[in-house]
């Protein structure tokens, strides 16, 4: 800034005079407007802003001005250069959205490209399928119990009423594993259902117990297409005083409503097990065809090959003899309990027409039934 | 057990329209497994008539003999003239009647009958065998009827052609429901009519002049009836009605003799044995077999027989298997037809057995001998001793009108005292069981209805029939009662469960296991767990590796798998390899299950008994005997980790990715996983981690030894992962929250030098404890090795990041820090800052 100049006639200087500021001022404005893009922009801002620019110039003589006349000169200046800042504001403004429409449309991508750079996993089915019976069991109050695959034989058959020349052992193929003698009386199976899980289960504390057990059993079937010698059943079992018949139809009424769906028909047809007495076969009404196959040759089902049920499992009344073998008074307590083959409800529930897919661990199989079923 | 429905309608007295799978449907309903409803007949279409051969003329020149036959067919084909028929077969004489589809018929196939030439003749129609019928396998050629029949009779009724048959599952319990008296007993109860028993028959009282036969083991056997018919026409056949019924059942039409015994066994359920009474050699003597014995029964094949044995001897020794089979030396002799004197020769005179032999023994003899007959079946499941004597009786009764015999007034009956059974039963113990209201009058019905005698009124005491030897207690009354009231109309009620604790930790934990690793990209398998020796050979295992020692199966499917698994990793390797085979590239697959180790010294599990809780001890001792069943996971990995793609190269799988599996299961369990460099079969041994949990080895994990991948035609590069569950596994465990500082972060970084030999994990330690509780984290950003770093030597790279909980950290802080981890790190590793 150059020294106050007492002598000098501010009227005088001419680039104070309105006429001038005004002009500069104008300048500024179609300057900024004539910009066509930010680079232009930014050079007629130091040409107009600068410390340079007329108007910058004009500010340094009102220094000199006599007092009197500095608040006009001020004013003056002051009205353009607000004027040209808010030009320059607004057509920033205005390139910085052209700028920046321009480079989200440049930066645009397909987003239809396919991608799987991280590779999906996949818990199998029959896994969750487990899980999902095991969280209505639990949501009922039950505890999920499990035991042993290699299991003494006392706890797979004589516990549970099957002695040793019952005709259900022998219908069962059993795997017997080795004694130390080379012979088959180890007293040791693979076990052939879950169910000496229940008599641990009874076996490990006093009633009330509701207990579901999941579980890989062995029978000695060859691998095909409806059979596999590995296989899983879910088992249930109650025991509490006052328990009936009744009770557990409510039960796998509640568990088939969850697992399958509602408003299907339940067949109860009396059966033959050992550790239950009365005993049953559950059926299910096909819950695709719902029976309308049946003596139908123009409407087979493949879910239920046109017999209009599904074979859900097998239940029934705890026989007091198994009560007894694990220690509770029959007299006081009663109980029932029912098993289910998970293989089979994966099949019906999922359609899958072989077993050996299941079994022999195919990524293609698995994949698409993710992490839950 | 086929149940033809024609046969049943002759013991209940069904409804006229009521189909098989009706009747199918209210047998269900009460308890019989009726598999499928049989349609016989449905596929055959007439006409089909009796035929007369009139004239055979045998065509030479062909491959196999060909007859030209004319046969009389009555007014069947409209013109009363013979009819022109080409035959293959040749078990026919001009004169013998035979089974003639005429054109416009059609037989099972379908195979429409049209006339046709063949042979260089007319053939119009067809002389039909057996098996083109649908009557049965045999194939003994062409249906040779009795000369009684008229030509052009209809045959499609003649030979019962159209039925239905219901194919019965019989329970074990249910051995009575091998008859078609046990049968029809319960239509009759399923639709509340009465039941035509055929076991009540009148037979003449035992007497002392039948033929003699001694018991000498009551209990064996403790009910032996015989009768004799003399004077059997060897050359007499079964007639049509009875083959039917026999074909329909599932049961070969043999011989007169044979039918008979077969037939009265599915009629009564009775399994009778017929003896050539000019055969048996003395008295009829059952007995246990003594060691060392032997028999030759009717299949032909030389049995050893064990003392257990139960045996049915003459003065020659064993001439039958009680209850199983009978023995060749006495058998009903096949009639033999002489063609020059026309004479049949044969048995004429026959022994009737029908006997009750104890379950058990006959069960025990039926598995030793791997012979499950017909007698045996039935034996096992339990016979009614009552019907013996009907049953006699009836086969009897048959011989004599089919084969003219002669019955012999002699009747043995041979009893043991039998005593008499009850069952004391609360009459409210059926509502209180099925949840339901009967009442006292229901209940009494319904076990009258099943056969029982039953007196009292609020306490019932019961006698079962004695064709019901499974109702023993209470509850199999009480099953009775509710199966035919209905399982069906039992009302459904929810019982009231206390409050659910549910899922245990462990169980939260195996679950958190699977989803952790899906959620990396592990897709789960299931392996079957057996396996053989050259799994573990395989494997690389050394002769010793305690891997070997194996829980073994008596009972193999595949005897080159006779063993359980130790290690999951044979299954999941092969079902890698599997997925490969298929064209599946890119693999990451895991597997939970047991494995299954057997104890140090395996022992007996004991026989413990069912009456009464077993003591701890003697279950301590169950337990004690079965192998220890660890839950394992393991993971296997080739191909790509991450793929490759427009996106930019991706990764290969290996060794570290197998490691990082462990990494991902122990932060699953909350736990610190300390890896470690091992060497340990089936890994390479430059590129196998141990890991452990504490002080405890848990697993291994690493890429493949290339000698294994060789062996088990695995891709290269193939990496595994095996880890114990149970021992990651921390009950109780709970993460406290960390403090989170709000200043500022101080991030230095830090290259080292150290000798190629030194571990990582021990650079990071040092590091670590020397930058005290300043330092918020440490990452390896980068590894070389190379000239850069020198001979032998490895360069580490870390980003090192400093903050303090209370202030901003001074760069002379960070620094001061930075340079007290490298300080330490020099100490523990040797390690050297790089370009120092």
């Amino acid at each position: 800034m150059s020294a106050p100049n007492k002598s000098y006639d501010p009227v005088e200087v001419e680039a104070l005079k309105p006429e001038v500021v005004e002009q500069a001022r104008d300048g500024a404005i179609a300057a900024f407007a004539a910009a066509a893009d930010l680079d232009e922009l930014k050079q007629a801002k130091v040409a107009h802003t600068g410390d340079r620019s007329p108007l910058s110039l004009a500010n340094r003589e009102i220094g000199a001005l006599p007092p009197q006349a500095k608040a006009a000169a001020g004013k003056l200046i002051g009205q353009a250069r607000g004027a040209v800042n808010q030009a320059l504001a607004k057509r920033q403004a205005e390139l910085e959205a052209e700028r920046d429409a321009r480079v989200l449309v440049e930066e645009a991508v397909d987003v239809t490209l396919p991608y799987g750079r991280v590779p999906r996993g996949a818990r199998h089915p029959l896994t969750t399928l487990a899980e999902r019976i095991e969280d209505t069991f639990v949501a009922m109050g039950y505890q999920v119990a499990s035991g042993p695959e290699v299991e003494a034989e006392w706890l797979n058959f004589d516990a549970l009423n099957l002695h040793a020349d019952h005709p259900a052992r022998s219908m069962q193929d059993t795997f017997f594993v080795e004694a130390p003698d080379g012979t088959a009386d180890s007293g040791i199976v693979l076990r052939t259902q879950t169910s000496p899980v229940q008599i641990r289960a009874m076996l490990a504390g006093e009633p009330p117990l509701y207990a579901v057990s999941p579980g890989r059993v062995y029978r000695t079937d060859e691998l095909d297409a409806t059979h596999t010698p590995v296989f899983r059943q879910v088992e249930a079992i109650a025991v509490d005083e006052g328990l009936t018949f009744g009770h557990l139809k409510g039960t796998i009424e509640v568990l088939v409503e969850k697992l399958i769906g509602g408003g299907l028909e339940l067949r109860w047809r009396p059966s033959y097990f050992p550790f239950t007495e009365p005993s049953a076969e559950i059926d299910l009404q096909c819950f695709v065809c719902r029976g309308a196959s049946v003596g139908n040759p123009d409407r087979p089902c493949r879910t239920c090959s046109s017999e209009g049920w599904i074979e859900l499992g097998g239940c029934g009344v705890v026989n007091p003899r198994v009560l007894v073998a694990a220690g509770i008074d029959p007299n006081r307590y009663s109980g029932f309990a029912f098993g289910l083959g998970l293989e089979r409800i994966l099949m019906n529930r999922h359609n899958v027409a072989d077993m050996r897919d299941m079994v022999e661990g195919d990524v293609r199989f698995t994949l698409p039934f993710g992490m839950e079923i | 057990m086929r149940v033809p429905l024609s046969w049943l309608r002759e013991y209940v007295d069904l409804p006229a329209g009521e189909t098989g799978r009706d009747v199918a449907a209210r047998l269900v309903r009460a308890g019989l497994e009726v598999e499928t409803v049989e349609q016989l007949g449905t596929d055959i279409k007439g006409p089909l008539v009796v035929g007369e051969v009139l004239s055979i003329e045998e065509l030479p020149g062909f491959k196999k003999p060909i007859r030209h036959c004319f046969v009389n067919v009555g007014n069947a084909n409209g013109t009363g003239e013979p009819q022109e028929i080409v035959c293959g077969a040749t078990n026919f004489r001009v004169g013998d009647k035979v089974v003639v589809i005429l054109p416009g018929g059609v037989l099972p196939g379908p195979f429409p009958i049209s006339a046709r030439q063949t042979y260089g003749r007319t053939s119009a129609g067809m002389i039909c065998s057996a098996r083109e019928l649908g009557m049965g396998d045999d194939h003994n050629g062409i249906i040779v009827l009795p000369p009684e029949f008229e030509a052009g009779t209809d045959a499609i009724e003649l030979l019962q052609l159209v039925d239905e048959v219901l194919d019965i599952a019989v329970t074990p319990d249910r051995g009575y429901c091998l008859s078609m008296r046990g049968v029809a007993r319960e239509a009759a109860a399923a639709y509340g009519l009465p039941l035509a028993d055929p076991a009540l028959l009148d037979v003449p009282p035992a007497n002392s002049y039948g033929y003699l036969v001694k018991v000498a083991d009551p209990v064996g056997c403790d009910r032996f009836v015989a009768r004799t018919v003399t004077g059997v026409n060897p050359a007499a056949q079964s007639p049509i009605w009875l083959q039917r019924r026999l074909q329909k059942s599932g049961i070969r039409p043999i011989s007169l003799a044979v039918d008979i015994t077969n037939y009265v066994m599915l009629e009564v359920g009775q399994p009778l044995h017929a003896y050539d009474r000019e055969r048996v050699d003395g008295p009829i003597q059952v007995r246990r077999a003594a060691d060392g014995e032997t028999l030759t029964t009717l299949d032909g094949v030389k049995r050893k027989l064990s003392a257990e044995d139960l045996l049915i001897c003459d003065n020659s020794g064993p001439i039958g298997l009680a209850g199983v089979m009978g023995g060749a030396t006495t058998e009903i002799l096949e009639p033999v037809y002489d063609p020059e004197t026309g004479v049949v020769t044969g048995s004429t005179e026959i022994i009737i057995e029908a006997a009750h032999f104890e379950p058990v023994a006959i069960a025990r003899s039926a598995k030793r001998h791997k012979l499950p007959s017909e007698a045996s079946k039935r034996f096992e499941r339990g016979v009614d001793p009552e019907a013996t004597r009907a049953a006699a009786q009836r086969a009897v009764d048959l011989l004599v009108l089919i084969a003219g015999g002669t019955a012999e007034a002699g009747v043995t009956d041979i009893a043991a005292p039998r005593p008499v059974r009850t069952i004391t039963i609360d009459a409210g113990l059926p509502d209180r069981v099925a949840g339901a209201e009967y009442g006292r009058e229901t209940v009494t019905r319904r076990l009258q209805e099943v056969g029982c005698g039953v007196v009292g009124a609020d306490v019932l005491e019961v006698t079962p029939p004695s064709w019901r030897p499974d109702l023993t207690d209470p509850y199999d009354l009480v099953e009775e009662v509710v199966r035919l009231e209905g399982y069906d109309n039992v009302p459904a009620r929810m019982p009231i469960t206390p409050p659910g604790r549910g899922l245990s930790e462990a169980q939260r934990f195996h679950r958190r296991v699977g989803v952790a690793l899906a959620g990396a990209g592990y897709v789960e398998i299931n392996a079957y767990p057996f396996v053989g020796e050259a799994a573990f050979d395989g494997l690389g295992l050394d002769a010793d590796d305690a891997r070997r020692r194996t829980v073994k199966l008596v009972n193999p499917l595949n005897d080159a798998e006779p063993a359980l698994r130790t290690t999951l990793l044979p299954g999941l390797l092969g079902a890698l390899r599997r997925n490969v085979g298929r064209g599946n590239t890119d693999l990451a697959l895991f597997e939970t299950g047991t494995v299954f180790l057997p104890k140090a010294e395996p022992k007996v599990a004991p026989r413990l008994p069912v009456d009464r809780r077993p003591t701890e001890e003697q279950l301590a001792e169950l337990d004690a005997a079965l192998p220890d069943q660890p839950r394992r996971v393991a993971v296997a990995l080739t191909g790509e980790r991450l793929p490759s793609g427009w996106w930019g190269k991706g990764a290969p799988s290996g060794w570290a990715d197998a490691i990082e599996a462990a990494r991902t299961v122990a932060a699953a369990a909350g736990v610190e996983l300390t890896v470690r460099q091992a060497q340990y079969a089936p890994w390479h041994p430059g590129r196998c981690a141990e890991l452990l949990v504490g002080d405890e080895v848990v697993g291994h994990a690493g890429e493949l030894h290339p000698r294994v991948i060789k062996a088990l035609h695995l891709p290269e590069r193939t990496s595994a992962m095996e880890i114990d569950l149970d021992l990651v596994f921390e009950d109780g465990r709970r993460v406290s929250g960390p403090p989170v500082s709000a200043y500022p972060v101080a991030t230095q970084d830090v290259a080292l030098i150290v000798d190629a030999g030194v571990h990582a994990a021990d650079v990071e330690a040092a590091l670590r404890e020397g930058a005290g509780e300043l330092l918020e984290s440490l990452r390896l950003f980068d590894v070389f090795t190379g000239e850069q770093a020198g001979e032998g030597k490895k360069s580490l790279a870390y980003t090192l990041r400093f903050r303090a909980a209370d202030r901003t950290l001074t760069a002379d802080e960070a620094s001061a820090a930075r340079e007290s981890a490298v300080a330490v790190a020099a100490e523990r590793t040797g390690a050297v800052l790089r370009g120092a």
